[in-house]
C-alpha cells in the first residue's frame, strides 16, 4: 500500500526554519540523511522529494486560449509542501510509524512536534469512477 | 530542471466530483489519462500521482514516547493536494506551458475548469564543489 | 580456460561503440542498428561463458549484429527496397572484419561526433552519448538521472529521430567543422562529469557513478585524439577535480567546502596522473579553456594545506581563462580568486559587473559567491542576507543545507 508523507509550512514557518542555529541545522539535516538512507535500504522508500522554498512559487492557471497566467501572490495563511516521502508499507500504522519519526524530528526546543498529513497515494482512478 | 506541478482541489470539490455526471467524470480522466501519455511520450514525465481523499487523511504527531498521534485533518483547512506530476523541462516556460494545460482539464458540462496549478522547482540539482 | 562474468561485461561495454558504429557504418539504420547489437550481446552473454571468448570477439558481434540486421531488411523489403539493396551491396564491399584496427576507434568517434551533434539538446546528447557510446542500459541511465525508464527511453528514442531527421551522416567531421563539432563533445562529456556528484535522494541505492563514466569517455576521446590537447585538458581536469571527490562530502552527506577539505583523503594518483596529462598537453603550445581549467585545478591539488594555496598564480590563470570565455561563471570564480589576493573589496567590486547579466539573473551562486566576499570583507548582515537567497535559489539539497549552515553560523558569530 503506498502512502504519501508530507510536510508543510507556511511562509513565516520557511522564514523561522532560516533563522535555526547552525547547531539545530546540522541535526535536523544528519536526521533527514540517515532517515532517508534507513528507508531506501529497508526497500520501503519509492520517492523522496524536497521542494524549492515557496519564495519562487507561482500558480498557473489556462488562459481562454490555453496559454499559461502566472500569479505569485498566496494568502499568509497557505500551507506550502516542503517535502515528502511515498512509502510503500502493508498496513497504515507502520506509514504513521514512519509519520511519527519524521514528526520527533530534530528542531529547536520551542516549538512542539511538527504535523505530518499522511494520505493514500492512488494507483488509478477509484474503479467505480470509469 | 525538475518541476512539480500540484493541484490542490478545494475541500468541497472532493464532494462535488463524486457528483457530477458519468460522462463529465470519464471526460476528466480521459483527459488526465491524455495528459498522462502526452508527457511520457514526450520524455518529460517523471512521476504523476492521485492522492486519495481528504476523509481518510491523517494528521500524525509524535506522541511522549514517540508512538504515533493522529488525527483527522483540521475541518478549517480549505484545500488539499489532489494529486501533482513531476515533469523534466528544459526551461520554465515549459513547466508552466505544462501546467496550463493541466489547468484546463474538463469539468462539469466539459468546460475547461481553469483549476490554479502550484508549480515549483524540485531540488534535483547535483552540488557544486564550494571554494 | 575459465570464463570470468566481470571481464566479459568489461570487454562487452568496451566493443559495443566500436560494433555498433560499424553496424550503422554499413547499414545507415541507428535504432534497428542498436536492436541488432543487443541482440548479439544477449547471445555473446550467453554463448561465451559456455564456449569461451572467441579468437575476435568483435568480428563475432559484428557479424551476428550483422545478420540480424540483414534479417530484418530483407523481412521490409518491400517499402526499403532501395535502402536494402544499397546496403546488402555495402556488406558485400566492406572489409572483413578485424582487418583495419583504426577504423573501430574512427566508428566510435563517429558516434561520439552524431551523439553529441547540435540538432540536440544538451540532456539529449547526455542521454544518447550514455547509451550509444558508454554503453549504459536505459535503465542506468534512468536511475542516474532519477527518471522512469520508459521516459529515458522515450528521450534517447527521440534524440535518434533528431540525428535521423538532421541528415547527419555517419562520416567524420570536415576540417572546417571538426573544432565546433569537437567542442559540443567535450562539452557533452564535461557536462556528464558535473551530473556526476551523486545525490541521496531518490530511492536507488545502486547508481552508476556519472563521473566515472565521464572520465571512461573522455579517456577513450583521448586515445583516439592523442594529439589534441584539449582533449587531454578535459581528462586532466576530469582526474584534478575527481580526486578530490572523497573528501567533498561529509558523514551526514554535508558539503564540505575546498578550503576546509582533509587533503590525506584526496586521490594522489589521479592527481599525478592529471598533472601529468596537463604538463604534456601545455606542451603542445596552444592553451585551451579545458587546459587552463585543470591547470586551475592542478594549483590547488598541489597546496599541502588550504593555506599554501599559490592564490596568485590562480588569479593569473582565470585572467587567461576569463579573456577566452565569457562564461559568467569564470568571472565568480576570478572574482573570488582576486578576493584571495587583493582583498575582498576587488573581488566585490568584479562582482559588479556581473549584477546586470541576464545568465546570472535569479541564479544562486552570484549570492552564494557575494556572501563569501561579504563575510570576507566583515559586513556580515550583508553576507547573511545574501547566503540566505542563495539557499532560497538553489536547486540541490546539499548546497542548500551549506548555504543555510554558513548563514546560521555567522548570524551566531554576530550575536544574532
Amino acid at each position: 500500500m503506498k502512502y504519501i508523507l508530507m510536510m508543510t509550512g507556511t511562509k513565516a514557518d520557511f522564514d523561522w526554519y532560516a533563522t535555526w542555529s547552525k547547531r539545530d541545522l546540522q541535526a535536523q539535516f544528519a536526521f533527514m540523511h540517515s532517515f532517508n538512507k534507513e528507508l531506501k535500504e529497508s526497500g520501503v522508500l519509492v520517492a523522496t522529494e524536497g521542494l524549492a522554498f515557496p519564495n519562487e512559487a507561482k500558480m498557473v492557471r489556462a488562459a481562454a486560449d490555453g496559454s499559461p497566467i502566472t500569479d505569485g501572490v498566496f494568502p499568509e495563511s497557505k500551507e506550502f509542501l516542503a517535502g515528502y516521502w511515498i512509502v510503500d508499507v502493508e498496513t497504515p500504522e507502520q506509514a504513521y510509524q514512519l509519520a511519527a519519526r519524521v514528526s520527533a524530528g530534530p528542531s529547536p526546543k520551542d516549538r512542539g512536534n511538527q504535523p505530518i498529513e499522511v494520505r493514500r497515494v492512488m494507483s488509478g482512478p477509484p474503479p467505480e469512477m470509469l | 530542471m525538475k518541476y512539480i506541478l500540484m493541484m490542490h482541489c478545494p475541500k468541497t470539490g472532493y464532494d462535488t466530483f463524486g457528483a457530477w455526471p458519468q460522462k463529465d467524470i470519464h471526460a476528466h480522466i480521459g483527459f488526465m489519462i491524455g495528459l498522462n501519455k502526452e508527457l511520457r511520450e514526450s520524455g518529460e514525465l517523471v512521476s504523476a500521482e492521485g492522492l486519495a481523499s481528504p476523509q481518510q487523511a491523517k494528521i500524525v504527531r509524535a506522541g511522549k514516547d514517540g508512538t504515533p498521534v493522529t488525527d483527522g485533518v483540521f475541518p478549517e483547512s480549505k484545500e488539499f493536494l489532489a494529486g501533482y506530476w513531476i515533469v523534466d523541462v528544459e526551461n520554465p516556460e515549459r513547466a508552466d506551458a505544462i501546467a496550463a494545460k493541466a489547468s484546463a482539464a474538463p469539468g462539469p458540462g466539459g468546460a475547461p475548469m481553469n483549476m490554479p496549478i502550484e508549480v515549483r522547482q524540485v531540488m534535483s540539482g547535483p552540488p557544486e564543489e564550494m571554494s | 580456460m575459465t570464463p570470468q562474468p566481470d571481464s566479459f561485461e568489461h570487454l562487452l561495454r568496451e566493443l559495443t561503440p566500436q560494433v555498433l558504429g560499424a553496424v550503422i557504418r554499413r547499414f545507415r539504420d541507428f535504432s534497428s542498428a542498436e536492436d541488432a547489437v543487443q541482440e548479439a550481446l544477449v547471445a555473446a552473454a550467453m554463448q561465451w561463458p559456455r564456449e569461451g571468448v572467441p579468437d575476435n570477439p568483435r568480428a563475432w558481434l559484428i557479424q551476428v549484429a550483422s545478420r540480424r540486421m540483414t534479417d530484418y531488411l530483407r523481412s521490409e523489403m518491400a517499402r526499403r527496397r532501395r535502402e536494402t539493396e544499397a546496403a546488402l551491396e555495402m556488406d558485400q564491399l566492406a572489409p572483413p572484419p578485424g582487418s583495419a584496427s583504426d577504423s573501430d576507434q574512427d566508428d566510435t568517434l563517429i558516434l561520439l561526433f552524431m551523439c553529441c551533434h547540435s540538432a540536440l539538446t544538451s540532456s539529449s546528447a547526455i542521454a544518447l552519448t550514455l547509451r550509444a557510446v558508454g554503453g549504459l542500459t536505459t535503465n542506468e541511465i534512468a536511475i542516474a538521472f532519477l527518471v522512469p525508464e520508459p521516459t529515458m527511453a522515450q528521450r534517447i528514442s527521440r534524440a535518434k529521430r533528431s540525428i535521423k531527421d538532421s541528415g547527419v551522416r555517419f562520416s567524420l567531421p570536415t576540417s572546417q567543422e571538426r573544432a565546433q563539432r569537437l567542442g559540443a563533445v567535450l562539452h557533452v562529456l564535461y557536462l556528464i562529469f558535473n551530473e556526476g556528484y551523486t545525490s541521496s535522494a531518490g530511492p536507488n541505492l545502486q547508481r552508476v557513478e556519472l563521473s566515472h563514466e565521464a572520465i571512461r569517455l573522455a579517456r577513450a576521446v583521448h586515445r583516439m585524439l592523442p594529439d589534441d590537447a584539449e582533449v587531454a585538458g578535459l581528462l586532466a581536469l576530469m582526474l584534478l577535480t575527481d580526486a578530490r571527490r572523497p573528501a567533498r562530502t561529509g558523514t551526514d552527506g554535508e558539503l564540505i567546502p575546498l578550503t576546509k577539505q582533509d587533503r590525506a583523503l584526496w586521490d594522489q594518483k589521479q592527481i599525478s596522473e592529471g598533472t601529468a596529462l596537463l604538463t604534456k598537453a601545455l606542451s603542445k603550445g596552444s592553451i585551451g579553456a579545458y587546459q587552463l581549467q585543470a591547470a586551475i585545478a592542478a594549483v590547488h591539488d598541489e597546496a599541502a594545506r588550504a593555506e599554501d594555496t599559490d592564490w596568485p598564480q590562480i588569479l593569473a590563470l582565470y585572467d587567461l581563462l576569463k579573456r577566452m570565455s565569457d562564461n559568467p561563471m569564470v568571472v565568480l570564480n576570478h572574482a573570488i580568486a582576486a578576493a584571495m589576493v587583493h582583498g575582498p573589496a576587488a573581488g566585490l567590486e568584479l562582482l559588479h559587473g556581473l549584477d546586470n547579466d541576464g545568465r546570472l539573473a535569479g541564479h544562486h551562486r552570484l549570492d552564494a559567491v557575494r556572501a563569501h566576499l561579504l563575510e570576507m570583507a566583515g559586513d556580515h548582515q550583508a553576507a547573511i542576507a545574501h547566503y540566505r537567497i542563495a539557499a532560497s535559489r538553489t536547486t540541490s539539497v546539499p548546497e542548500r543545507n551549506y548555504l543555510m549552515t554558513q548563514a546560521a553560523r555567522l548570524n551566531e558569530s554576530a550575536g544574532g
